[in-house]
């Protein structure tokens, strides 16, 4: 078949080139940019060790990566309980089902810059629909996004209201797969209802929690947007991310050996945050 | 009785993701003494904040600049990815395993990794400020080869066989006997690609400077960056960002079961 290995080769060479160019060439690059110091102005001269020392005492990264455990301590459960609540509330015969699950899925369509500066609005102080309401009730007005002790969590919500409709989906999808007779054989005995979602449902579920856990973690890393133009990394750098702290070196400081010397960082330790994760939600079913 | 409560707290939880689209759009319409309340219908409603974000920011032109870079980026990923998968799943040649191999591989690497290079490399190209430094980085997509190829894969030997008896070139076979077998993982494909690449904003913040270039959720950051916090500003940065969201609430009406599908089951959110 020599005609069927021209074909192959052929219609697969663009491919290659381009996994080479923007993939191969990026992953091998961002190796050697940490022991570079590059503007991309003047050629680039050997700086040895330097990104990786001023990474260890660079109090701007640590704050950032501070921050962003942070947010993903009050994004990740907060995700999981609304998600799995909402999916709950819609495992059952309703009227108008396609429609919840489209209403709540729709901020997930919606590009981050969009829902960001809608948020801006919504978190305004003087003029924000959310202070608006609490008005009524008599509480606030709230700082949202001015108080360094309240900026990060108010956007772990605003993240958690972007993304729950996907993981609605996801958990959605698995509650469909239980089988009936699981809650029945258990109901039988006495069971409560709650009982039964917590021993029965829960574990069955954990294939999907080990989804929404990983994506979201991967999601959480990747914060830029938000901050960018929420808060601008403040108040007091409390909502600076890496990415955007990546994004500056990159992009206003023209550090490029730097920046690419924390994205490895973040890499490395997106890695081994999946792994701890994987482990726990692995043991969680023997204790 | 505890049915009807059932649904009022669902319409509560529903209000929670809806109410907020719905304001923004009624924010528009009004007047800076007006901007706000929780009113959604405005007392004297005006297009002034439409007419000053069109004026003071080329956003016809992000639009046309997003629809273009989309569009293409989606027939790129379609055709030429269905090219590269079909060959992976069907054709027999030397270096088809350590290329299924390397497609794998690259999933697992984080975008962060590759981005400073990335841009290095675009810059060492000349691409900033072009429609380049936009399309091609996106032009293939690892996730979208593996979709294709996984069902091209369980289409069956015969139909091949019996079209290159008949004469038929391997890209004919591709677009006239595989394509029209496969419009549920081109229509996913093509759904999470246009979506990926109409929502993108670091990267287009990182290569493309000059305004005219911009794409809408570029320019529509940069336009909310650069203004003030007042009342007028709220109501013009959200008339701006309704340029963006209007043409997905639109698409995202009459195809959500696509839409939900499509993302939900490749684990790509927009």
């Amino acid at each position: 078949m020599h005609a069927e290995a021209r074909s192959g080769l052929f219609l697969t060479a663009p491919y290659a080139v381009f996994l080479l160019l923007f993939s191969l060439f990026p992953i091998g690059f961002s190796v050697v940019l940490v022991v570079l110091k590059w503007d991309l102005v003047t050629a680039p001269s050997f700086a040895g060790l330097d990104n990786v020392q001023h990474l260890v005492v660079d109090a701007r990264f640590w704050q950032a990566l501070v921050n962003t455990f942070l947010f993903l301590a009050i994004h990740l459960p907060l995700q999981i309980i609304v998600a799995l609540t909402l999916a709950w509330a819609l495992d059952r015969p309703l009227l108008l089902r396609a429609f919840w699950r489209a209403a709540f899925f729709l901020p997930v369509v919606i590009s981050g810059a969009v829902v960001t500066i809608l948020w801006s609005a919504l978190y305004a102080t003087d003029v924000g629909l959310i202070n608006g309401l609490l008005a009524r009730v008599d509480l606030g007005p709230v700082p949202w996004l001015t108080d360094p002790a309240i900026a990060m969590p108010a956007i772990a919500i605003m993240a958690t209201w972007k993304n729950v409709g996907f993981y609605v989906v996801i958990y959605l999808a698995g509650l469909q797969s239980v089988p009936r007779s699981c809650h029945e054989a258990i109901e039988l005995e006495g069971a409560t209802a709650w009982q039964s979602f917590r021993h029965v449902t829960l574990p069955l579920l954990k294939p999907q929690t080990l989804l929404v856990v990983t994506l979201s973690t991967i999601n959480g890393f990747q914060l830029f947007i938000e901050p960018y133009v929420l808060t601008g990394g403040g108040p007091l750098r409390r909502t600076l991310s890496v990415v955007l702290y990546m994004y500056r070196n990159a992009f206003s400081y023209q550090k490029m050996g730097y920046a690419a010397t924390l994205g490895l960082a973040l890499a490395l330790i997106i890695a081994a945050v999946l792994v701890v994760q994987r482990r726990i939600i692995g043991s969680a079913e023997e204790s | 009785m505890r049915r009807a409560a059932f649904y009022v707290v669902l319409a509560v939880a529903a209000a929670t993701f809806l109410y907020p689209f719905l304001w923004m759009a009624a924010t528009t319409f009004k007047s800076p003494a007006e901007v706000g309340g929780l009113s959604l219908l405005a007392d004297q409603p005006t297009l002034d904040n439409y007419r000053l974000m069109w004026v003071r920011a080329p956003f016809g032109r992000a639009l046309l600049n997003s629809m273009l870079v989309a569009t293409s980026v989606t027939l790129s990923v379609l055709v030429f990815g269905s090219a590269a998968a079909y060959s992976l799943a069907r054709l027999r040649f030397p270096g088809r395993s350590i290329l299924n191999a390397v497609t794998v591989a690259v999933l697992l690497v984080p975008a962060q990794l590759t981005l400073i290079p990335m841009y290095t490399l675009i810059v060492q190209l000349g691409w900033v400020d072009s429609y380049a430094a936009l399309i091609v980085p996106f032009a293939f997509n690892a996730t979208a080869i593996l979709i294709l190829r996984q069902f091209f894969l369980q289409v069956p030997r015969s139909l091949i066989d019996s079209a290159r008896l008949d004469g038929m070139g391997e890209l004919r076979i591709l677009f006239t006997v595989f394509w029209p077998l496969s419009k549920a993982p081109l229509a996913m494909v093509g759904i999470i690609t246009f979506m990926g690449a109409w929502n993108e904003v670091l990267w287009p913040l990182l290569v493309v400077r000059d305004e005219q270039l911009m794409t809408l959720p570029q320019l529509l950051t940069v336009f909310s960056l650069g203004g003030g916090a007042g009342p007028r500003q709220l109501a013009t940065k959200l008339a701006a960002a309704m340029v963006l969201v209007v043409p997905v609430v639109v698409a995202y009406t009459f195809l959500q079961r696509y839409f939900i599908e499509s993302m939900a089951s490749t684990g790509i959110k927009g």
